[in-house]
């Protein structure tokens, strides 16, 4: 193929005839237009007039321009012009195809995929055999050489990873490689060490290309906490221009839907690779922060989980004694003061005062007896899930509570007074602190030696005391205990917070240990001998697209490996729970540098751009045409033919030649469509993009109408599709919303619309079309897209359609909801906590609204649907069974429309005999 | 003979709204002969008019007996005056007549025929006795006459331009001649003059497309006649426009002026326009006193 720039011709020795256009324009020139005969009977006074200039029109030069370019138009179509050809690569024999696979991977995955799958095609029509590899999964063996068009099957099910390749794995995979072949490698363009020992074994077997996008890589490190702010660092590679980005803070409302709460956009300068800003949010509302991602960038990288070292607990610290004269020095409270204050949010004040603020851990600093009602109180607020920490002190041992049975709000009886050792009236040396056992939560903090302890309270000795004792003095008397009160737990330090009893709260054991009873949160990352011997479960995990998946099925991680801190395929990056507190690990550390590759200069480097070939023939040609037709009129015209009829249908040709490119629409058109869901109940699908989704829901919508008119007094128009960008929702009292894996989501706009449709009562229908593939829990492609898509929609919490819910009879009296598929449970807005079964009801009385929406996967359109003549177009289940099925959908959709329409009247109806009895009397 | 007949039809639907033309006698008892209706005045006729007392130039055997026996003076018994008029036709049968410059507008030939045999449905209508110029078709009256008319109306020529024959023309009656006058005026004038000098008054109806009026044309162009016969070609044929127009002018004037010193009346009609106005001005052309 011979080509000029971007075009190509497939036939180029056809261009060859241009040469004949300057003759044929000498030609045209030298021909005047052929006369026009008339019959006309006024010739007779014609006769003897002789023209004034002998000379004959000769064709207009703009004329023959338009002749000669049609021809040069004819000319060049036939000799088949192509946009962007593609070039045939050069080259037989095996051929390697490498991906990356990493998480910087992820953004443009689509179109790594698409490159790839060009890359073979190619190879399938020079018949090379391929093997394709991903370098974040590696095969055990050496990759097989196949078909390119079997590898190609494969693709569907390539994703990128969230971790990096493992250079020790790339080396074994290199060892395995054998032959002579190419190697196509699309690299992530992140640099790394690995690279080069892979690239040394790839070109030893022949020649090797890289694919590389030279968009930049986007990656947000860990939120730290600095100066009661979170601190934000964003990284790239490369550094180039200035840049802007926005961080969300994303995490769970007050109602438990995940939601953004912040947003902090962020700026590079040029040339600059990290960059960094601080974003301040209340303690509440930080709190709540389960991570930070990057907006509209779809990587793991661009996602850092947060785990305890943000969160901040509020801690209430109480000590007894009210006001005292002393010493600062000497405040119960002061050391602790000291060790909470860099990492938590301290609150004081009265007991009742703090109790209403939820406090995560109150401390007691030699606090002895509550009242009635603070106790109460308490055991309420630990049953919750508090923490209680106590502080022996004078008060606590001169008091006689926990003496002769056990205090609920102390972990352990105490023997009356308390002893003190070492002291000028005692026998002994101060303890020293035993070394932690290997159950205690302290198991691994260094005891140093300069702690001792010259007084404590005692323990009475009891069966469960040895359970209960967490740390204990060299001779083995407790000094700190715990036990569990229903979720929370509480934990006396047998000594004063002070430094009166002993040098513990000097030391900075001190501060470890309230670390590890997750009284303060720790700044840094764990040491590794910190987490030695213990095992972390996953709680979520990101894919490589920063999506969080649940982790039911992986298996826990060692401490020592979660110290590393780095991501691979045994441990993805994603929230680890240990014992009270968890551990995130994420792609990006502190210290995590991320460059641009600089392949050497003998590699060749493309990008990714798949340019697709663009025939051009029949639009060349067909523009010829359309010059030959102006020729036509203009000759007409120019001969004085274009007269009377002839006239009129030119006029009509350029009328309709200006007409084509009006596609714009009219503003009356929005009020022809309110008029046309106005008039009549309407029922209305969202429209997906998808032509077969699209058509199946208004199929299906279109059957529930007919059904609805022929049972119900509903009797809805025709069912219209609904673009929720541009068209205006209020209209409809329902959306079906038909959810596929591939939907774009709604602009902030139309989310703002959607939210407006929910709150002033308009109900969606979700549909994710796929109770055949998920059981329920397991994620779709999907039911990830609607998680997507309703992230920013004002949805209460949910539930599982209960059986008493109105639903299941507002006409018809149902059990379950079955589309084309009776699979998965359907859920609807969560009844309020207080509902009740009232003595003589059936049925308890749950919500007073409409649930806004109803989420389910049984493709109820698909069982709906039906088409003009009545037929259905979609087959339900086998024989009877299915149209037995087919017949509950028909009446699940007509309950739907009547739950929408009617609200609760229906539950209401439930009180009519009560009623009526009322009025009776 | 269909054509014949919607020919016929054509002219009657064309000749009804009108009330019966009648063309009036002059003088002359040479070329009178008794029509069916009086003239409301003293004349030759059948019919008793009135008496009146004789007068000296009144020959003694006119003299009503009878009457003068009842009083003293003689009385002359007059009769109501009695005529029919001739009418000679004379329609363009050329073949420039069967011109129509679109298919919306009729041919010249249809509407020049249908006018013709109208002002001749009229005329009978009237007692008055139609014919045709050069001997075809002499003057008489009565229905069958008509049919003769539509038949030898609906008769074309293979020449282009048609020209009227002077012969057969009665002294003192009356003529009609349709055409569109474009051929050479050279027969036409002759015609007139002979019918001037026997008496003969009428009308010349000229009928137009209005392509001829207007020359709508331009660039290369080969005018031909209806039958090819004649043909003129032209490089710019908008040029001629102006040129021709007055041709058509004088053409036009010429005839006027011709009408007018032989005491004819002359109009030009378009087939673009209205029948029944071109009937309107025939019956009061054809009326008018000389």
């Amino acid at each position: 193929m011979w080509s000029i720039g971007p075009l190509g011709f497939s036939a180029p020795w056809i261009l060859l005839g241009l040469i004949v256009l300057p003759l044929l324009w000498l030609l045209l020139r030298a021909v005047p237009p052929a006369p026009v005969r008339r019959r006309f009977p006024g010739v007779a006074l014609l006769l003897g007039l002789t023209d004034a200039d002998s000379q004959s029109d000769r064709t207009p030069w703009w004329l023959l321009l338009l002749r000669l370019l049609a021809i040069a138009g004819v000319i060049i179509g036939f000799a088949g012009p192509v946009l962007n050809p593609q070039v045939v690569r050069a080259g037989d024999g095996p051929l390697l195809v490498l991906i990356d696979g990493t998480w910087a991977d992820a953004r443009d995955w689509q179109r790594r995929v698409n490159r790839i799958d060009v890359l073979l095609s190619e190879a399938a029509q020079s018949g090379r055999p391929v093997a394709l590899v991903s370098l974040t999964n590696l095969p055990p063996q050496a990759p097989v050489f196949q078909a390119a068009d079997a590898v190609a099957t494969r693709l569907p099910t390539l994703t990128p990873a969230p971790f990096a390749p493992d250079s020790d794995a790339l080396i074994a995979f290199a060892r395995t490689l054998d032959g002579a072949f190419d190697s196509f490698w699309l690299s992530d363009g992140l640099a790394r060490d690995s690279r080069t020992a892979l690239l040394d074994a790839l070109e030893t077997h022949g020649t090797v290309s890289v694919f590389e996008s030279p968009r930049t890589v986007m990656a947000l490190r860990p939120a730290r906490f600095e100066n009661g702010d979170v601190m934000l660092t964003t990284t790239r590679a490369p550094a180039a221009g200035t840049a802007e980005a926005v961080v969300l803070a994303i995490g769970l409302d007050p109602a438990g839907v995940e939601r953004q709460l912040a947003s902090l956009p962020i700026t590079w300068d040029a040339g600059q690779s990290d960059t960094s800003a601080s974003l301040t949010l209340p303690p509440e509302l930080r709190n709540r922060v389960t991570r930070f991602e990057l907006a509209g960038v779809q990587s793991a990288g661009a996602v850092t989980l947060t785990d305890d070292a943000l969160r901040r607990r509020e801690v209430a610290l109480i000590a007894g004694g009210g006001e005292r004269e002393g010493l600062e020095l000497l405040s119960p409270l002061y050391y602790l003061n000291q060790a909470l204050e860099p990492t938590a949010d301290l609150i004081e004040g009265t007991l009742a005062d703090v109790l209403l603020a939820n406090p995560d851990v109150i401390v007691l600093a030699d606090v002895a007896a509550l009242t009635a009602p603070e106790q109460e109180a308490m055991l309420e607020w630990l049953d919750k899930g508090g923490l209680l920490l106590r502080f022996a002190g004078p008060r606590l041992a001169g008091s006689d509570i926990g003496r002769a049975v056990e205090d609920p709000l102390l972990p352990v009886r105490l023997r009356a007074g308390g002893r003190s050792i070492g002291g000028a009236m005692s026998w002994g040396e101060p303890k020293a602190l035993a070394p932690f056992s290997d159950t205690s939560p302290f198991f691994g903090l260094a005891v140093p030696d300069d702690v001792s302890v010259s007084a404590q309270v005692m323990a009475q000795p009891d069966p469960t005391l040895s359970d209960r004792v967490i740390a204990a003095l060299s001779d083995g008397t407790p000094l700190v205990t715990r036990k569990g009160v229903g979720a929370g737990q509480i934990v006396l330090f047998h000594v004063t917070a002070n430094a009166e009893w002993s040098s513990l709260p000097l030391s900075g054991l001190f501060v470890q240990m309230l670390e590890r009873l997750a009284v303060s949160t720790r700044p840094a990352q764990p040491e590794e001998t910190e987490l030695a011997g213990t095992t972390w479960m996953p709680e979520d995990v990101l894919n490589g697209f920063g999506v969080i998946l649940p982790a039911d099925t992986l298996s826990g991680v060692s401490g020592e490996r979660l110290a590393t801190g780095v991501p691979a395929a045994d441990m993805p990056p994603g929230l680890y729970s240990g014992e009270a507190r968890k551990i995130a690990v994420n792609i990006m550390n502190d210290d995590t540098e991320i460059s641009a590759m600089r392949w050497p200069t003998r590699i060749a480097v493309e990008g990714l751009d798949v340019t697709a070939q663009t025939l051009l023939k029949g639009w060349v040609l067909g523009a010829a045409l359309c010059l030959l037709v102006i020729d036509i009129l203009a000759s007409l015209f120019l001969s004085g033919r274009l007269t009377g009829p002839r006239a009129r249908a030119a006029a009509i040709l350029c009328a309709a030649f200006m007409m084509l490119p009006d596609t714009g629409r009219a503003q009356d058109v929005s009020d022809d469509f309110a008029v046309a869901s106005l008039t009549e109940v309407v029922l209305a699908h969202v429209i997906t993009g998808d032509a077969q989704v699209d058509d199946i829901a208004q199929a299906g919508l279109y059957g529930l109408s007919q059904t609805l008119y022929r049972r119900t007094s509903i009797e809805p128009a025709l069912p219209i599709g609904v673009n929720i960008e541009t068209d205006e929702l209020a209209f409809f009292p329902i959306l079906y919303w038909p959810i596929t894996a591939n939907q774009p989501l709604p602009s902030t706009d139309a989310y703002a619309k959607l939210n407006r449709y929910l709150r002033t009562g308009g109900m969606i229908l979700f549909d994710t079309r796929d109770a055949d593939l998920a059981g329920f829990g397991t994620a779709s492609p999907e039911g990830r897209r609607l998680q997507a898509i309703a992230r920013l929609l004002d949805i209460p919490p949910l539930e599982p359609i209960p059986n008493d819910h109105v639903l299941t009879r507002t006409f018809y009296l149902l059990q379950d909801f079955p589309g084309r598929y009776a699979g998965r449970e359907v859920w609807v807005e969560a009844s309020p906590p207080d509902a009740e079964q009232v003595e003589g009801m059936p049925f308890r009385d749950l919500n007073d609204g409409v649930t806004p929406v109803v989420i389910g996967g049984n493709d109820w359109a698909a069982a709906w649907a039906m088409d003009i003549n009545g037929n259905r177009l979609v087959p339900v289940g086998r024989g009877m069974a299915g149209e037995r099925q087919r017949e509950i959908a028909l009446r699940f959709g007509v309950n739907l429309i009547m739950h929408v329409l009617t609200g609760n009247y229906k539950s209401d109806q439930v009180h009519v005999p009560a009623l009526l009895d009322r009025l009776g009397q | 003979m269909t054509q014949v007949g919607d020919l016929r039809a054509k002219a009657e639907t064309l000749a009804s709204p009108l009330p019966a033309l009648l063309a009036e006698a002059e003088h002359l008892a040479t070329t009178v002969l008794l029509g069916d209706h009086g003239r409301r005045r003293a004349g030759l006729g059948d019919t008793f008019w009135q008496f009146r007392p004789a007068q000296s130039h009144d020959a003694a055997r006119s003299i009503d007996w009878r009457r003068s026996a009842r009083a003293d003076a003689p009385f002359v018994q007059e009769k109501e005056w009695q005529i029919a008029q001739s009418v000679i036709l004379w329609v363009d049968q050329g073949a420039s007549m069967s011109f129509g410059s679109s298919k919306d507008l009729s041919t010249k030939s249809a509407r020049a025929r249908a006018l013709g045999l109208a002002a001749a449905i009229l005329l009978i209508r009237g007692g008055e006795r139609v014919g045709l110029t050069g001997m075809r078709l002499p003057p008489r009256s009565g229905e069958v006459q008509l049919t003769k008319l539509a038949a030898l109306l609906s008769e074309d020529k293979a020449t282009d331009y048609g020209s009227p024959d002077a012969q057969g023309m009665l002294p003192h009656s009356r003529a009609l001649f349709i055409s569109d006058f474009l051929g050479d005026i050279g027969p036409v004038e002759n015609a007139l003059l002979r019918a001037a000098d026997r008496g003969v008054r009428g009308a010349l109806v000229q009928v137009l497309d209005p392509a001829e009026e207007a020359f709508p044309f331009d660039g290369r162009t080969i005018f031909e006649s209806m039958t090819g016969a004649l043909r003129h070609e032209t490089l710019h044929a908008g040029d001629l426009k102006q040129r021709y127009l007055e041709r058509l002018a004088m053409r036009k004037d010429r005839l006027a002026h011709l009408a007018k010193t032989t005491g004819w009346q002359f109009t030009t009609h378009h087939t673009g326009q209205s029948a029944a106005n071109a009937l309107l001005w025939i019956y009061g052309a054809l009326e008018r006193k000389a």
